[in-house]
């Protein structure tokens, strides 16, 4: 297990939060990745460009970063690479079901205290705590 | 002009994930994992985007439109049904099992790994099976 980060956490945070506040204060817009992706996807509502666009610069971010630091950010996966299609599926799912993910509801609609959001964020991170607690001491799978 | 800032305020949320170690799977099962060796990384990096947000939300207020557009597109404030706890609920589901939410796992392509790209085809499929329901907006 890493050992805690709170240095780069809490900049690597800002950094969101501030992408967040602009997106808000110079487009108008949530940034609310499931939002922003699913309305690039067809059927296409509104403008796609930005989003595009915003999308690109996610992908865009970390290589930069590696590229100021020297190494690519570490992806360690937790799960059977098969156990990724079905979790893709219902993250894919429930984001649009559920109208947003950790940055629509969790960052931009928390700082805004929208009940709903505090609703969606409750919920999501309730049923992922039991989901990993499930996973990792109950089934002896993973841990 | 207008694409090219979007790409740039993209750019930074990416980097934030990056630099906060949120594209990182095993970091944020480690924040989901009470009951084993807890990393709380990710309630640093909730709390530090949150403070500059609300700071942004605090601007907004004192602003007719933005910057570059015609009006403010918040949600407005609805409430509370079954369809959002519904939708909250799958997709807690899956970000324990893989530990990846959409914007994590869109950054994490940059590293051009295949079972990554996995992840990412996977979740738009859901997306994309989501549009097609009748009634889906």
């Amino acid at each position: 297990m890493d050992a805690f980060t709170p240095l780069q956490g809490a900049i690597g945070g800002a950094l969101i939060g501030l992408s967040a506040a602009l997106l808000l204060l110079v487009f108008g817009r949530i940034a609310g990745i499931s939002g922003i992706l699913g309305g690039v996807l067809p059927p296409r509502s509104g403008e796609t460009g930005w989003r595009a666009a915003f999308v690109a610069g996610l992908i865009a971010g970390p290589l930069v970063v590696a590229a100021a630091t020297g190494n690519l950010p570490a992806v360690e996966l937790q799960s059977p690479v098969w156990a990724l299609v079905p979790a893709g599926l219902i993250v894919g799912f429930g984001t649009r079901l559920g109208s947003g993910c950790t940055s629509g509801h969790g960052v931009c609609g928390l700082a805004r205290l929208s009940p709903r959001s505090i609703a969606a964020t409750a919920t999501f991170f309730a049923v992922a705590l039991a989901t990993v607690y499930v996973i990792r001491h109950l089934a002896g799978g993973q841990g | 002009m207008r694409i090219l800032i979007c790409f740039l305020i993209g750019g930074l949320f990416g980097a934030g994930l990056a630099i906060s170690g949120m594209m990182n799977p095993a970091k944020v099962i480690g924040f989901l994992d009470l009951a084993g060796d807890w990393d709380p990384t990710l309630a640093v990096v909730m709390a530090a985007a949150l403070a500059v947000s609300v700071a942004g939300y605090a601007v907004k207020k004192g602003r007719a439109r933005p910057v570059l557009a015609d009006a403010f597109q918040v949600p407005s404030a609805g409430i509370v049904d079954a369809r959002l706890i519904a939708g909250g609920a799958l997709f807690g589901l899956g970000w324990g099992i893989a530990g990846f939410c959409p914007g994590p796992a869109i950054a994490a392509l940059s590293t051009g790994r295949w079972d990554v790209a996995l992840f990412v085809v996977s979740m738009v499929a859901g997306m994309a099976a989501f549009s097609l329901m009748p009634k889906a907006k």
